[in-house]
C-alpha cells in the first residue's frame, strides 16, 4: 500500500481539522452512456462555438486538445472561473466541470454550482450537431473530486467529514470512496457499473 | 487561483531548503506589491520570468474566435507585465537540470499538472517540464512544491542561464568519453543565480555531450556547449572538454565556434564565468534582437572573443567550488536497483515486444543493462501516467529517470531479463509505443497553442503528421524510418527545426484576400553530430498540404538513395532546385469557396488569423501585384541560395541582397503605388515610411528585419565570406517573410468591438 506523500497527511495538520465550508474547487464528472460512438475531436469545434457565442457563465477563452494523450483530459474548453472538458481520465468518459476559482458561501451551495455547471454542459452539449443522437450523458452516474490535495487530501478523515454533506446533496444514491491515496479525494455516486 | 496558496508555506516550511524559502517568500511578497501598484510592468515581468512563469497567448485581453477580435474581459484590470493581464493564464517552466528526475519529483509533477494546470506536463526540446494555464497567483504555491522535492525554477526564463542540458544516456553511453552528469549538474548550480549571470542582454544556454558524433545534446546549437574529450599528459589521461561557444537558432541561426580543443575539467566552470562576464559586459543590452551570444561573437571574431574570455579569466578571484565537486567525481556512480541480466532470448515475450526492443531499448555501456526510451506524443504526459512512471521507477530502476530533448523520457539501468516485464507496465498506460528514434517521434514547440509568438499550429502539424506514418507503419520503414521531423510555430526555433532531416517553421501568406497558414520548409539539417549542420529554407506551402510534402519528399528518397546514402547527402547530390520543384505543386492556394479547409489550421476551426500575435493596422483594400512581387524575391533569395551552393559567394551575396531591396521596393509601391529604383532612395523611402513610422515592426523582434536589410545595403558589395554570406541570406529570407507579415498587417480586416 502507497503511503500518502506526507505534505498531504492530515496528522501534519498541526490539528486542524477539516471542515466542508473550507472545502474548495470542486469537481464534478458526469458519465457518458455509450462512449463508442463519440469522437472526441469533435468537441474541439463545439467549444470554439462556446467562446464565440459566450454561452457559459464563466470568462471562456481557449481550448486544448490532448486526444493524442491516453485516458487523458480530452478537450477542454478553458475559462477563467472554471475548465469544461469532455473528459476520458481512467478510460472513463464525461463531462467533467473543474471549479478554479473560489466561491463565496457553504460547502452545499458549492457542490450545488458545480452540479448545476455540470448539467447545464451535458444539456447543452447532446444537443451540438456532431453529438446529437450520439452523445447521452447518465446524469446519476457521477464522479464527485475536490482539485486540491491540501484542503481534501484522499483520506478517512476527507471521507468521514465530505460524506454526510454527500449524502445530503446526492439524497438515496450509493457513494463509494474511490482511488488511491495519492489521487484527488474522489467519491463515485450512483449509476457505476 | 487556488485558496489553499496560503497554506502551502506552513505546510512545506522545513522541507525547503532555507534558500530557496527567502527567495520564494521575496517572489510572494513581489507578487503582492505588483497587486498594489508598486511595482512597474517592466520590472515585474522580468522578475516573474526568472522564476520561469511565462506569458501565454490571448494574455493581451484579446482573442480573434473566427470572426471577430473579441476582449477577454479578465476580472483584474492588474497586470503582471507590458500588456500582460493579470488573471490571463500563464506557462510555468519548470528546469530539470540535466533531464535527472526522480519518482517523488514525477509524483508532484503530477499534482501540480492536475491542481493548478490542465492535467498535463510537456516536456520541451531543452529537458525542462512545462505546465500551462497557470495562474500567477498560484506559482509560489508551484515552486514551493517544487523546492520541497529539490527542484528550483529560479531563472527558467528570463535574460538568465536557462536550463542546463545534457545527453540523457550520459553516463551508460556506449559512445561517450566519460559521464558528463556530475559536470552539468556542477555548473548548473555553480551559473545559478552567480552574480557574474545577472545582467545579461538575453538568454544563455549551455549543454553537455559525451561524445562527437550523436545527438544526444546538440551542443553546436549552445551558447557554451562542452563536449568530454580526454587528453594524454605527462603520462596520464586528463579529462577535460572540447568547448564550443556561440551558438544559436531564432531567426538568425548560428552554429557555435570552437573556443578550445581542450578546456581541462577544473577549467570548465571557471571559464563559463569569464564568458558569462565578457558576455554581460559587451554583449547587447538595448537591442534584444542581436544581443544573444552568438552576435558578439561574430562581431568579435572567435579570437578576439576567445582573448577577452583568456584575460577576464585571468582576473577572477579563486572560488573553490569551480574544483570542490571533482573530487568527488570518481565515486559518482548512478547505481541500478537489480543485478545485471540477460535478456533471455528463446523466452517468451509479450506480444509487440520485439519492435518496442527494437526502437525503444539501448543496450548499456554496462553489460546486462538497457535505457528505455518511453516516447511522449508531443511531450506530453498526463498526471496519472507520471504517476505510475513513478511508481514503475521505484519497481524496475533506482528512480533513474532522464527527460531527452526529442521530448521523451528514458528510464535508466534497467536489468536486461525485467525488459518484458516493464514492457507490459508499460504497456498498460500505453507509454510502450515503439516509434522512439523514428520520423513518426514527431518534436514541436507550443506553436499556437498557448504560445504568444507562434504563428501556425506547430502541435496541431505534429499531430497530423504522427498521425498519418504511424498508420502507414513509416518507422518500420528501412529507408526514411530514422528521419528526423521538427517544427516550430514562428522562426524562433524553439522546435529547432534547423536540425531536423525535415524542418518546418509556420509562416503566413495572403491568398485571395484571406490569410492563410503556411509552414517553411527545410531541408538538409543535421540532427546527429551535436547538430552538425543547419537546413536552409526552399520554401513556403500551405499548412494542409505540407502531409502530402512530406510524402513526397520521403517518398523520393525512399526511391532514388543510392546505397548508403543519407538523407542530407541526397539533398546536397539532387540540389536544392531540385528540392524546390519538388515542393512547387504543393504552392498553390484553391479559393475560399473550392476548399475552406485551407484557411484554417490543424487542430483549429477557426478561420485563421495573425491578429492574435500582433496588433492589426488597416490599410483599405487589398491591391495585389505586392504578392507576385514578394513571390520573385522569394525566388531570388532561394537562387541566391544555388549561388553559393556553387561558391559564387559575391554573386550569392549580391542577390540576397537584392532580394531584400526588391521587397522593400514592393513594400513602397503597395502603399504608394510607385517606387524609386536607385537603391538609396529605395532605403530612404523604406526608412521614413516603414521603420520611423514602425509600421514594418515586428510584433516580437521590432525593428531586426529592418535593421537587417538596412545594414545589407551599408555593406553591399563588400567582400563576403562563405558564413556571412549564408547569414545575409537568411536574413534576405526572414525579411522577405517580415514584408509579407507588414502586407497582411496592412491589408487585415480592423478589430470588431466584442459585442
Amino acid at each position: 500500500m502507497l503511503q500518502l506523500p506526507g505534505a498531504y497527511d492530515s496528522r501534519a495538520r498541526e490539528g486542524k481539522r477539516l471542515t466542508p465550508d473550507s472545502v474548495q474547487h470542486i469537481n464534478i464528472k458526469i458519465f457518458v452512456k455509450d462512449p463508442s460512438a463519440i469522437r472526441l475531436s469533435d468537441a474541439i469545434g463545439v467549444f470554439h462555438e462556446w467562446i464565440r457565442q459566450s454561452v457559459c457563465p464563466e470568462m471562456l477563452i481557449d481550448v486544448a486538445d490532448y486526444e493524442h494523450v491516453h485516458d487523458g483530459p480530452g478537450i477542454l474548453l478553458i475559462a477563467h472561473e472554471a475548465n469544461y472538458s469532455l473528459d476520458n481520465r481512467e478510460g472513463r468518459l464525461g463531462l467533467l466541470y473543474n471549479r478554479k476559482t473560489a466561491l463565496d458561501g457553504t460547502f452545499q451551495g458549492r457542490l450545488a454550482q458545480a452540479h448545476k455547471a455540470a448539467l447545464a454542459a451535458c444539456d447543452r452539449l447532446e444537443q451540438e450537431a456532431p453529438f446529437k443522437g450520439k452523445l447521452a450523458f447518465d446524469r446519476k452516474s457521477i464522479e464527485f473530486s475536490v482539485n486540491d490535495r491540501l484542503l481534501a487530501p484522499n483520506t478517512d478523515e476527507t471521507w468521514q467529514a465530505l460524506r454526510p454533506e454527500l449524502e445530503k446533496h446526492f439524497a438515496g444514491a450509493k457513494l463509494e470512496r474511490s482511488g488511491e491515496p495519492r489521487d484527488l479525494f474522489r467519491v463515485l455516486i450512483g449509476n457505476q457499473d | 487561483m487556488k485558496s489553499s496558496n496560503s497554506q502551502w508555506k506552513t505546510r512545506l516550511g522545513d522541507r525547503i531548503p532555507p534558500h530557496l524559502a527567502t527567495e520564494l517568500d521575496a517572489f510572494e511578497h513581489e507578487i503582492a506589491l505588483k497587486k498594489q501598484g508598486k511595482i512597474e510592468d517592466r520590472v515585474f515581468a522580468e522578475t516573474r520570468l526568472r522564476r520561469g512563469a511565462y506569458g501565454q497567448r490571448y494574455d493581451n485581453g484579446q482573442r480573434a474566435d473566427g470572426a471577430t477580435t473579441r476582449t477577454l474581459n479578465y476580472p483584474s484590470p492588474n497586470t503582471k507585465g507590458p500588456n500582460t493581464m493579470w488573471d490571463a493564464p500563464g506557462m510555468q517552466r519548470i528546469k530539470i537540470p540535466f533531464g535527472g528526475l526522480n519518482a517523488a519529483q514525477l509524483e508532484t509533477l503530477a499534482d501540480l499538472a492536475e491542481e493548478y494546470s490542465d492535467g498535463i506536463a510537456h516536456i520541451t526540446t531543452r529537458q525542462d517540464v512545462q505546465l500551462h494555464f497557470i495562474h500567477i497567483e498560484d506559482t509560489p504555491s508551484i515552486m514551493r512544491r517544487l523546492a520541497a522535492v529539490g527542484i528550483t525554477t529560479r531563472e527558467a526564463c528570463g535574460n538568465s542561464v536557462r536550463n542546463v542540458t545534457a545527453c540523457p544516456i550520459a553516463g551508460v553511453c556506449r559512445t561517450q568519453t566519460f559521464d558528463v552528469t556530475p559536470y552539468a549538474k556542477a555548473i548548473a548550480y555553480f551559473m545559478l543565480g552567480h552574480p557574474d549571470a545577472q545582467n545579461f542582454g538575453r538568454k544563455f544556454k549551455i549543454a553537455f555531450s559525451g561524445c562527437r558524433d550523436e545527438a544526444c545534446a546538440l551542443v553546436r546549437l549552445h551558447d557554451y556547449g562542452a563536449i568530454a574529450v580526454t587528453r594524454e599528459i605527462d603520462g596520464q589521461t586528463k579529462r577535460g572538454f572540447e568547448l564550443w561557444v556561440g551558438g544559436g537558432l531564432g531567426p538568425v541561426p548560428q552554429q557555435a565556434r570552437l573556443y578550445d580543443e581542450f578546456v581541462p575539467e577544473e577549467e570548465i566552470l571557471p571559464v563559463c564565468q569569464a564568458v558569462g562576464r565578457v558576455f554581460a559586459r559587451l554583449g547587447e543590452k538595448k537591442n534584444r534582437n542581436t544581443a544573444r551570444l552568438k552576435f558578439l561573437v561574430s562581431k568579435l571574431g572567435i579570437d578576439e572573443f576567445r582573448r577577452l574570455v583568456k584575460a577576464e579569466r585571468e582576473l577572477l578571484p579563486y572560488d573553490p567550488r569551480w574544483t570542490d565537486y571533482l573530487k568527488d567525481i570518481p565515486h559518482y556512480k548512478e547505481e541500478a536497483l537489480k543485478p545485471p541480466s540477460l535478456l533471455q532470448i528463446g523466452a517468451a515475450k509479450p506480444a509487440g515486444f520485439d519492435p518496442w526492443y527494437a526502437s525503444n531499448v539501448y543496450r548499456q555501456r554496462q553489460e546486462g543493462y538497457a535505457t528505455v526510451t518511453i516516447q511522449l506524443p508531443l511531450g506530453d504526459i498526463t498526471a496519472a501516467q507520471l504517476r505510475k512512471l513513478a511508481d514503475i521507477s521505484r519497481q524496475f530502476v533506482k528512480e533513474t529517470v532522464r527527460s531527452t530533448v526529442e521530448q521523451n523520457l528514458v528510464l535508466r539501468w534497467v536489468s536486461e531479463s525485467d525488459l518484458p516485464a516493464l514492457y507490459t507496465e508499460l504497456k498498460k498506460l500505453e507509454l510502450a509505443r515503439p516509434l522512439a528514434n523514428t520520423i513518426v517521434d514527431v518534436a514541436s514547440c507550443p506553436g499556437t497553442d498557448t504560445c504568444k509568438l507562434g504563428i501556425a499550429s506547430s502541435r496541431g502539424l505534429a499531430g497530423e503528421l504522427r498521425m498519418r506514418l504511424a498508420s502507414k507503419n513509416a518507422e518500420r520503414d528501412e529507408a526514411i524510418g530514422g528521419l528526423r521531423i521538427k517544427i516550430s510555430g514562428c522562426f524562433n526555433s524553439c522546435g529547432q527545426h534547423h536540425v531536423a532531416d525535415l524542418g518546418f517553421y509556420g509562416v503566413s501568406r495572403n491568398k485571395n484576400n484571406y490569410t492563410v497558414p503556411h509552414f517553411q520548409v527545410l531541408l538538409g539539417g543535421e540532427w546527429t553530430h551535436n547538430a552538425g549542420a543547419y537546413g536552409l529554407a526552399i520554401g513556403a506551402v500551405p499548412s494542409k498540404r505540407i502531409p502530402e510534402t512530406v510524402d513526397r519528399i520521403t517518398g523520393r528518397y525512399r526511391d532514388e538513395r543510392q546505397q548508403g546514402e543519407t538523407f542530407q547527402a541526397w539533398i546536397k547530390r539532387i540540389g536544392k532546385a531540385e528540392c524546390k520543384k519538388m515542393i512547387d505543386e504543393f504552392t498553390a492556394v484553391p479559393t475560399h469557396d473550392q476548399d475552406p479547409s485551407f484557411y484554417s489550421d490543424w487542430g483549429d476551426p477557426r478561420e485563421f488569423t495573425l491578429g492574435d500575435i500582433g496588433v492589426g493596422e488597416c490599410a483599405g483594400e487589398v491591391v495585389n501585384p505586392v504578392e507576385f512581387e514578394l513571390v520573385a524575391c522569394e525566388r531570388e533569395a532561394f537562387e541566391a541560395q544555388l549561388e553559393l551552393e556553387k561558391g559564387t559567394i559575391d554573386k550569392a551575396s549580391r542577390m540576397a541582397y537584392e532580394s531584400m531591396l526588391h521587397a522593400a521596393q514592393a513594400l513602397i509601391r503597395f502603399k504608394f503605388l510607385i517606387a524609386p529604383e536607385d537603391p538609396d532612395k529605395v532605403v530612404e523611402d523604406f526608412r521614413t515610411q516603414f521603420v520611423d513610422t514602425e509600421i514594418f515592426f515586428d510584433p516580437f523582434v521590432r525593428d531586426k528585419f529592418a535593421r537587417d536589410f538596412l545594414r545589407a545595403h551599408e555593406e553591399a558589395g563588400r567582400p563576403r565570406t562563405t558564413d556571412t554570406a549564408h547569414q545575409l541570406i537568411e536574413e534576405a529570407q526572414l525579411f522577405i517573410e517580415a514584408c509579407y507579415s507588414c502586407q497582411a498587417r496592412m491589408t487585415a480586416v480592423p478589430a470588431k468591438a466584442s459585442a
